[in-house]
């Protein structure tokens, strides 16, 4: 049973960077654009959190700076995409060239530092719970916001007018700019929270998951946190189970590995890579080059028209 | 909103030459910036960086060296995104193409097979990496998987095949414990071309792709096929061009570029399959792809200032002490600027005045 509890936790929070980053991706190609950049600004998030943390000695300020480093590099993006009309191809890969240097630079006098990890919260009642308890309600902040901030999205997408501008935006341009809303406005309020989204998820690693810093220790997680988006479909109720799904084969794959099963490392290490591939191809069959799901102008560069 | 984009009735001739050079210029000047926050000399640093390699044979060499894969895997992008295609992992494409290349020198390893062996391992090499790029292809064409993910995806993949062979079944058994292939015999080694430095023949090899890349997109059908499918998808269909064909030949033609690049690296100045053969070419290539407006002249120039920034980086952490990373940094920014500035070929930038703000 403790292996099973411990599993269990490893799975959460393996899980909780892939659903933060995802989730804030997920607004920001609803509402059209889609930032590829996310593995950069988890990457500073991670950096610019550590640092945060280790130089204030809190967790919490270091999240906000993990939060603030992310949403700094994609308002670069959005002034290239959005004020310039840059491929946003391109222009996230852009990102993500600059995220990695740029963290290495401030990342490099925090190396071999340690901070004390995100605290975890128990909440009275619910953690005394046998079993159940100790596995879902005894997590750090990371965690519970994560799940706090996909019903958010869950709402605001689906019971508010906002949110409805939102993927109109995203599925026709043209027709929101015809109907007077600022397309390109609501477009850098997305993509400035994917941002915070994804610099928060970079900082969940260095501040809860381990408490030290090691540059590219995101991993290709955002890159994941992209496929993620795809896989659920744009639909934030999928993209827990997905992002769960992910979590659970990576950490899986460790067991395995414990376990001595005779499988290569490399094979097991691996498997959340080609899990990915597969589910792709899976998921985007017989729906035609973008699929029917996805938003309409996602990707789609728009200079309004006066 | 008070500056407004305004599309410019033709693409602006001037800017289209003049738009490198400016993103060339901006850069040098953020950069300057950041070496001055970093407490360094700029100027020395920028001395360093751009300058000093140029002036010494073996730092030239080196530079063509660098470039040599960068420009190879840069025209196979190129041909990639013209055609509309995203194939960001040719990273991937070059290391199987250095895997499949260095299975020949591995398993002959010690036996004196002739030099005809260096050249079937390019072949092979070319065909592993076209083989990889072969399935974002296929799920793209067959399935509509987004190539994106999946090329970036089989990248990492990729990278972990190799790490399995190299610390598995193809160790060296005298390498100490070190993962890595034995050092390959000198029948399984491209020739260097020029005594006292490491330029090899590979770099001929690239020029030669180079020139065969100009010609085919100037004056052939394929070429303009890939450019109309790019650029103007229903004209493409009208024509007839098949889009779904082009994708798996731009891909197979990018993939084997890739993988012929991953060969002649191992084969060449490496000597060696080891894990960190590339310090991100199959990434770096993708801004030469940009820098060079996706052209092959223009990745030619594109791939040796490249080079020159990498070598100048080395350069610069040995005599300054500054940081690796902020070579990567430096094409970042680069690349951001490259891209801004194509912007302004297709459009004007216009201040509108606060009575149109209803914009």
């Amino acid at each position: 049973m403790p292996i099973v509890e411990a599993i269990i936790i490893s799975v959460i929070a393996a899980s909780t960077p892939l659903l933060l980053a995802a989730a804030g991706e997920l607004v920001v190609e609803r509402s059209g654009v889609l930032n590829l950049g996310v593995e950069g600004m988890m990457i500073m998030g991670a950096a610019c959190g550590f640092a945060g943390a280790y130089l204030s000695g809190s967790t919490f300020v270091g999240a906000l700076c993990g939060i603030a480093a992310g949403m700094a590099l994609s308002f670069v993006f959005a002034v290239l995409t959005l004020g310039l009309a840059v491929n946003q191809v391109a222009a996230g890969l852009a990102l993500t060239i600059l995220g990695v240097g740029l963290s290495g630079l401030i990342g490099a006098g925090f190396v071999g530092q340690k901070i004390t990890p995100a605290p975890h919260l128990y909440i009275p009642g619910l953690s005394d719970i046998p079993v159940v308890g100790k596995m879902l309600f005894a997590q750090d902040g990371f965690v519970y916001f994560s799940v706090v901030l996909v019903i958010g999205i869950w709402w605001f997408l689906y019971r508010t007018r906002g949110g409805l501008i939102l993927r109109a935006v995203g599925d026709s341009h043209t027709s929101a700019h015809a109907l007077g809303y600022p397309v390109l406005k609501i477009r850098l309020m997305a993509v400035l929270f994917g941002g915070g989204c994804a610099g928060l998820a970079g900082a969940f690693l260095p501040l809860a998951y381990t408490p030290f810093f090691i540059p590219g220790m995101t991993a290709g997680r955002g890159w994941i946190a992209l496929a993620l988006v795809v896989f659920s479909s744009w639909l934030p109720g999928r993209l827990v189970a997905g992002a769960y799904l992910f979590g659970a084969v990576s950490i899986l794959q460790l067991h395995a590995q414990a376990l001595g099963l005779g499988i290569p490392s490399q094979l097991m290490t691996s498997l959340p890579y080609l899990a990915t591939v597969i589910v792709l191809v899976l998921i985007s069959r017989g729906r035609g080059s973008t699929g029917s799901v996805a938003p309409a102008s996602l990707g789609v560069v728009f200079v309004p028209d006066r | 909103m008070p500056l407004v984009l305004e599309k410019r009735a033709e693409r602006s001739a001037f800017i289209a030459i003049a738009s490198p050079v400016l993103a060339i210029a901006l850069t040098l000047v953020t950069m300057s910036i950041l070496l001055l926050a970093l407490g360094k000399n700029p100027l020395m640093a920028l001395y360093v960086y751009f300058v000093e390699p140029l002036t010494d044979p073996y730092s030239l060499m080196e530079i063509a060296v660098k470039a040599s894969p960068l420009v190879m895997i840069a025209i196979g992008l190129s041909l990639c995104y013209l055609a509309n295609v995203w194939n960001i992992g040719a990273e991937g494409q070059f290391i199987m193409g250095a895997v499949t290349g260095s299975y020949l020198a591995v398993v002959t390893n010690g036996s004196d097979v002739g030099h005809w062996l260096v050249i079937v391992m390019l072949i092979m090499g070319a065909i592993g990496g076209a083989l990889w790029a072969l399935i974002p292809a296929i799920c793209r064409v067959r399935f509509g998987a987004n190539e994106i993910l999946t090329s970036l995806m089989l990248v990492y993949v990729a990278d972990l095949i190799m790490d399995y062979l190299v610390r598995g079944p193809w160790r060296d058994p005298k390498g100490l414990n070190f993962p890595t292939t034995a050092s390959f015999d000198p029948s399984a080694t491209v020739p260097v071309i020029l005594d006292g430095g490491r330029l090899h023949a590979g770099v001929i090899v690239t020029l030669a792709v180079v020139a065969v890349a100009a010609v085919m997109l100037g004056r052939t059908i394929k070429g303009f096929e890939i450019r109309v499918v790019g650029a103007a998808p229903r004209a493409a269909r009208f024509a007839g061009f098949k889009s779904d064909r082009l994708v798996i030949f731009t891909f197979l033609i990018s993939g084997a570029l890739s993988g012929l690049a991953g060969i002649i690296e191992v084969a060449g100045p490496v000597g060696v399959l080891q894990p960190g053969i590339s310090p991100g070419y199959g990434f770096t290539a993708i801004i030469v792809a940009f820098l060079g407006r996706l052209n092959p002249i223009g990745i030619l120039i594109a791939g040796l200032f490249l080079a020159l920034t990498f070598i100048g980086g080395e350069g610069a952490q040995i005599s300054m002490k500054i940081p690796l990373d902020l070579t990567k940094v430096f094409q970042g920014v680069l690349l951001f600027y490259v891209l801004a500035c194509d912007s302004l070929i297709l459009y004007r930038i216009r201040l509108i005045g606060a009575q149109s703000k209803t914009a």
